[in-house]
């Protein structure tokens, strides 16, 4: 992990290299370094990560979301980057509102996020603009609702057959 | 871009056309089929979206979420003890390594100390998992090439590291054996024998697989030289495991950032050198023996002392306290209630699971409960390399290809 101080020398670039306001924050908890950006700078700053720092991160191994009810702004996506070089590991976060939550999407950067950002569109409702192939991955096509939002209800869903198909929304719109 | 979900369902159906062939384009027609999801070679319900020209597989999708049950949702509203149970039935085979993950990620959000002899028999289950997971898919992936007598070696010498688990848990597979900060029961008289027998027994078992699997001719044509994919490719895709160490990248997390126990044990990393079919199992059995290695040593270096943490306000008073000591009565009260609150903050924990990087994303809230459980399972990651694995393959190669990438179809969709 890079310590605090190692931490902040990478913020500090990226604010030199990406934009000044592309980054909104720094956080070392538990030996471990997070750097905020803002979402419109995702891809930039993990362009920039990826290939311009002295000390690159090429490797992204998890993408996922997170949602932190009741903070503002709600959602957040993780980017957790390895080098395997350094052994080094770097978490990018991101925190984007509920409504209408747009993100650009990492595919060209990283083809591994492809199966990952569906899987955050689909639980959390985040678009990835720029992304190939955009289609919920686990839940059915014609689901509504994203289910890992805290909002969401546990249980309690019916469960679909022939007769009760058409009460369900949008099933024969 | 626009929300795909806006198109109506029925309008996204209509899409799809069919338009007659001419006649000079017969032979060169594409032709998709579905693979699955109700398929025994998918190893699981995996839907595989085939466009074939021919006997050669020219592109896959894979399509998944039929076995998705939501177990990340149901952890939140779990408590932390309780949701190790949830978290085990992701990736079916390899459910010490879930349980580890995420122990490891509340411990680490707890600044828990797990005691030496706790890491020494996670270790020695956590590799005796390893052997396991990895004999069910050489059973398995044997059957898919159409060698049916490695499914019967493979689940017999399964059940016996199933007989191990029993005795040390009760439990043959979803053990919960391990807890947050140590592991639930110390092993038993009589299990370090058997565990030592079985070690015996396995490496001439292994030496049976090789003779049998390994001079096979259409085993042989079945894996050499195919599935290949570049180590780069399989870095760009975030595929690990036995999978990126095939194609000659000695990645492993237990050697490269030792988590547990692991930098006091001494083992080898198998590495391939072509990245083909046989290389991933080759690597695979390499693997084993290498487990089989540390489960001994683990036995030899076992430490004496507690399998737990004395922390009571996060492991159960022992049972015999209770009868004696109010204070373990509230403790234990308090633990079966309310469970114990985690400060609030978020880690990602990695072990080295038989099949990658085993990632898990605890978001804790001050409260008993997770607000968030990720796991980065390898299976749904690794799944994505299989387009690559298949393309040009003839169909025969591309079921070799999907046998070895060993998807497990819990841990993709979970």
């Amino acid at each position: 992990m890079p310590d605090a101080t190692g931490l902040e020398l990478i913020a500090q670039r990226v604010r030199d290299s990406v934009a000044a306001e592309a980054v909104t924050g720094t956080a070392f908890y538990r030996e471990e370094a997070t750097l905020e950006v803002a979402p419109a700078a995702v891809h930039d700053a993990l362009a920039y990560l990826r290939d311009a720092e002295d000390e690159p991160w090429p490797l992204l191994m998890s993408l996922h979301g997170c949602d932190y009810l009741p903070e503002e702004p709600r959602l957040a996506v993780h980017y957790q980057l390895l080098s395997m070089e350094r052994v080094d590991r770097l978490n990018v976060k991101t925190r984007l509102g509920v409504e209408d939550p747009r993100l650009p999407s990492v595919v060209d950067l990283y083809p591994t996020a492809n199966f990952q950002e569906r899987e955050v569109y689909d639980m959390f409702g985040v678009v990835f603009e720029g992304h190939p192939d955009l289609r919920r991955i686990l839940m059915p096509e014609d689901y509504e609702g994203f289910p890992q939002r805290r909002d969401f209800p546990m249980g309690g869903e019916p469960v679909m057959f022939t007769f009760n198909e058409d009460e369900y929304p949008r099933w024969y719109d | 871009m626009t929300d795909p979900l806006q198109v109506p369902y029925r309008e996204r159906e209509r899409s799809v056309t069919m338009e007659p062939l001419g006649e000079e384009r017969l032979h060169d027609e594409l032709f998709t089929i579905n693979i699955g999801p109700h398929h025994p070679a998918t190893h699981g319900v995996l839907r595989l979206l085939t466009t074939l020209e021919g006997e050669i597989v020219r592109d896959v999708k894979p399509i998944i979420g039929y076995v998705h049950t939501g177990i990340e949702k149901s952890c939140e509203d779990q408590q932390y003890w309780k949701a190790i149970t949830f978290v085990e039935r992701m990736d079916y085979l390899s459910y010490y390594y879930n349980a580890q993950a995420f122990c490891m990620a509340v411990e680490r959000l707890l600044e828990e100390e797990v005691p030496p002899r706790a890491e020494y028999l996670r270790v020695l289950h956590l590799e005796l998992n390893r052997v396991a997971s990895h004999l069910f898919w050489i059973a398995t992936a044997a059957l898919d090439i159409g060698a049916i007598t490695m499914l019967w070696w493979g689940c017999r010498d399964r059940d016996l590291v199933l007989d191990l688990f029993e005795m040390s848990s009760g439990q043959r597979i979803h053990t919960r054996y391990f807890q947050v900060g140590g592991v639930m029961e110390d092993i038993p008289p009589g299990f370090e024998a058997k565990t030592r027998e079985f070690v015996k027994v396995m490496h001439k078992r292994l030496d049976q697989y090789l003779s049998l699997l390994d001079r096979n001719e259409i085993w042989l044509q079945r894996t050499k030289g195919t599935g290949i994919v570049p180590v780069e490719r399989l870095l760009e895709l975030g595929v690990t495991g036995p999978l990126l160490r095939a194609a000659g990248h000695p990645w492993d997390l237990r050697k490269a950032a030792p988590y547990s126990a692991y930098d006091q044990f001494d083992f080898k990393v198998p590495v391939g050198t072509v990245g083909d079919n046989y290389d991933r199992f080759r690597v695979r059995i390499e693997e084993m023996r290498e487990s089989l290695g540390i489960v001994e040593q683990a036995l030899d270096g076992l430490p004496e002392g507690p399998w737990i943490t004395r922390n009571r306000k996060v492991a159960l008073p022992p049972r015999h306290e209770l009868a004696t000591s109010m204070e373990a009565l509230i403790h234990h009260f308090k633990l079966v209630t309310e469970g114990f609150r985690v400060p609030p903050g978020e880690t990602y924990a990695a072990v080295e699971s038989p099949r990658g990087e085993l990632g898990c994303f605890v978001l804790a809230d001050g409260s008993s409960k997770p607000a968030r459980v990720h796991m980065r399972d390898p299976s749904f990651v690794n799944l994505q390399s299989l387009p690559d694995m298949a393309k040009d393959a003839l169909i025969a190669d591309f079921i070799a290809c999907v046998a070895m990438l060993d998807p497990i179809l819990g841990g993709v969709d979970r």
